[in-house]
């Protein structure tokens, strides 16, 4: 049983029973809410004839669904119209805030609460969203969860809940260069395997975190629910405050002194125990690329792809299934592999140091005529701060288009998909089959800076060798 | 809310480990606004070619029809926290789902609609799917109060579930909302003493 660690301590001041079943009632600091995963929630809550209790603490966005070329209504999908009208029909109802279009804070709903700075260190964090765990860079517990559940947090601001074990993760050292946090999930991914975070929350410690800024931080917490982990954080320090500084949501002046003194407190203690502890060195890390179906299946840059003889017996199946789908074979280099879409956005990636990074490649280049290429932004302040920074016109001039903010190709409910068995290089955090819209479609992982280099050669290439 | 103590039926395998939520349910069908269609859609890529012919997947063979139990591997609804997923298994007939392991938040979906997800270990999944395969009218009986699985009305194996799961059903609380809003006045202090709801 851990202790002492920031886990323990947000649980603790969380609690507000115990219930009969041996589970956590746990108190929601913050509920995001978007338009997929809430419509059957409040229907649930209406047909039991209750209230949204702390409509204050619950906000709306919406992103899954959003059209990323014309986001004018009513939109051309029927379906996406009509989940629109739900979520506006609700928040109106139930009295909650809501970033609409024309608020100008829409947005992927992992990227506008950080950005407005709702987003707190300390806080218990749900949505009907696995990616929630993004949050966990401000040293936060935030974790996805069902439409049910949303229907719990709605009534009672509560879950029930059992509580997890926790893993350190240490990555000590300094990254080489054009490695990024990207890699360094996807390494960590790779190392402990989909399913090693089961029953784990990851707390990322170390050198490469302490280095790291808050965008980095929040793309390394996406993913640990792609290692099987439904919650990673990062505690609190001085980079996460700077961040929150000023924000829309933020504490105000006269009240900061007094909550950094909090956030401090609620950080890991030195001496806590965990129940689990894993090591790895920075400068083993190289820039990572997906070849299969889930998101450990992956290799260096420069690496062939496995044997699958170098597999376990109960996971051949799923190396032969992710070989046969992704048209690969074991030995062959990834660097050199035709792609046919470029797709640089996501919550995972869609933040402006994302674009930035991005940009730096696209500047001055081409992007190769066999592939479309696209840069969403992850919302409507990260497109607007790109368009003050001109990077709108270096994608555009390099040939990507340049949308609007949403989810966009990384789950394709959207009109962004892959067409028959298009292969993807993609910022975003899922490769599995289908997932990007198409049920032949393939989909290799990489930084988004990665996703440039591939946008520029045509083909899957080590960005660092691209930009000398 | 009923109780749920035993789950009786003809078992379904789906083999392979890591299958996720995108697979049980594509993103498409997400976009209707209620659950009341999923049933016709799990493992619908899987299931149908693009003329939408079957391709042999279990859901569609006519020996596993009516089947309530689902047979699994290791981190069985593992990527999105979609409750599509449970919700199209449980309306195309799942009732229980038995693997090696289970993704975190699929297996809490499924408890919230009471559907137990219970484990074995790896041999024990290996035989119990040949046996679902090579006799498929084979009926067990799952047993949420002995954690045994019953073959054929004989003890079969004894499976582990998570505590607090179990009990949630067998005492029929799974479905929490009436639980949580029963601690409201708690939950009001617990918030009062936050410091960022509290305005620090």
């Amino acid at each position: 049983m851990s202790k002492g660690t920031l886990y323990n301590k947000v649980w603790d001041s969380h609690t507000v029973d115990k219930l009969p079943t041996g589970q956590t009632q746990l108190f929601i600091g913050l509920h995001l809410i978007h338009e997929v995963t809430s419509p059957q929630a409040f229907d649930m809550i209406a047909e039991k004839g209750l209230k949204v209790a702390y409509p204050e603490r619950t906000f709306a966005t919406v992103d899954h669904i959003v059209p990323t070329k014309s986001q004018a209504r009513p939109f051309q999908d029927g379906e996406a119209e009509q989940m629109m009208d739900a979520i506006e029909k609700n928040v109106k109802k139930f009295g909650v805030s809501f970033f609409d279009f024309k608020s100008g804070h829409q947005g992927i709903v992992h990227i506008i609460g950080p950005e407005m700075g709702l987003t707190q260190p300390g806080m218990t964090i749900a949505c009907g969203d696995s990616h929630t765990s993004t949050h966990g860079a401000f040293g936060t517990l935030a974790f996805g969860i069902g439409t049910t559940q949303v229907r719990d947090v709605l009534a009672t601001q509560c879950l029930a809940m059992d509580a997890l074990k926790v893993r350190r993760i240490n990555v000590n050292g300094k990254l080489k260069p054009g490695v990024t946090a990207k890699d360094v999930t996807l390494y960590i991914i790779q190392k402990l395997g989909v399913k090693g975070g089961i029953g784990f929350a990851y707390e990322y410690g170390g050198e490469v975190f302490d280095a790291m800024t808050m965008e980095e931080r929040m793309t390394v917490c996406n993913m640990a629910i792609e290692g099987g982990a439904r919650i990673g954080y990062v505690n609190p320090d001085q980079t996460t405050f700077d961040y929150l500084k000023g924000k829309k949501y933020s504490p105000a002046a006269d009240k900061w002194d007094k909550a950094v003194q909090y956030w401090k407190s609620i950080a890991s203690d030195k001496n806590a125990e965990y129940d689990d502890v894993v090591n790895f060195t920075a400068a083993d890390i190289e820039p990572i690329v997906t070849w299969g179906i889930t998101p450990d299946q992956s290799v260096g840059i420069n690496d062939k792809l496995p044997e699958v003889a170098r597999f376990s017996a109960d996971e051949v199946k799923t190396v032969e299934l992710a070989y046969k789908h992704m048209e690969l074979k074991p030995g062959q280099s990834i660097k050199g592999t035709p792609i046919n879409v470029a797709f640089i956005g996501s919550c995972t990636n869609g933040r402006i140091s994302d674009l930035r990074e991005a940009a730096k490649v696209a500047k001055g280049r081409k992007v190769s005529p066999s592939v479309r290429a696209f840069v969403v932004p992850g919302s409507q302040p990260v497109k607007a701060q790109a368009e003050l920074e001109g990077l709108d016109k270096i994608f555009t001039e390099a040939g990507f288009e340049w949308r609007a903010a949403g989810c966009s190709m990384c789950l394709a409910m959207n009109p962004d998909k892959l067409q028959g068995n298009e292969i993807s290089a993609s910022s975003s955090n899922r490769n599995f089959i289908g997932r990007q819209g198409s049920k032949t479609g393939r989909t290799m992982l990489m930084s988004p800076a990665m996703v440039a280099a591939a946008a520029i050669e045509g083909k899957i290439a080590d960005v660092r060798e691209v930009l000398k | 809310m009923s109780k749920i103590n035993q789950i009786e039926g003809k078992a379904v395998p789906v083999e392979g480990n890591d299958i996720d939520t995108d697979r049980i349910i594509p993103a498409r069908y997400l976009k209707e606004i209620t659950f009341t269609n999923m049933g016709q859609y799990p493992f619908y890529d899987e299931r149908f070619d693009a003329e939408g012919k079957p391709k042999g997947h279990p859901f569609d063979l006519p020996q596993f029809q009516g089947s309530h139990i689902l047979f699994v591997n290791q981190n069985f609804g593992c990527g999105s926290s979609r409750e599509h997923a449970p919700q199209a298994l449980m309306r195309w007939g799942v009732r229980a789902i038995i693997g090696e392991s289970f993704a975190e938040i699929f297996a809490g979906n499924c408890t919230m609609l009471g559907i137990p997800t219970a484990t074995v270990n790896h041999g024990e999944m290996m035989k119990l799917q040949t046996l679902a395969n090579e006799n498929p009218q084979t009926r067990f009986l799952l047993d949420l109060d002995k954690k045994t699985l019953m073959k054929e009305g004989e003890e079969y194996l004894k499976f582990d579930i998570h505590e607090s799961k179990r009990n949630a059903l067998v005492n029929g609380t799974w479905d929490s909302t009436g639980l949580l809003l029963g601690n409201a006045p708690k939950t009001a202090q617990v918030a009062k003493n936050l410091p960022y709801v509290n305005g620090f």
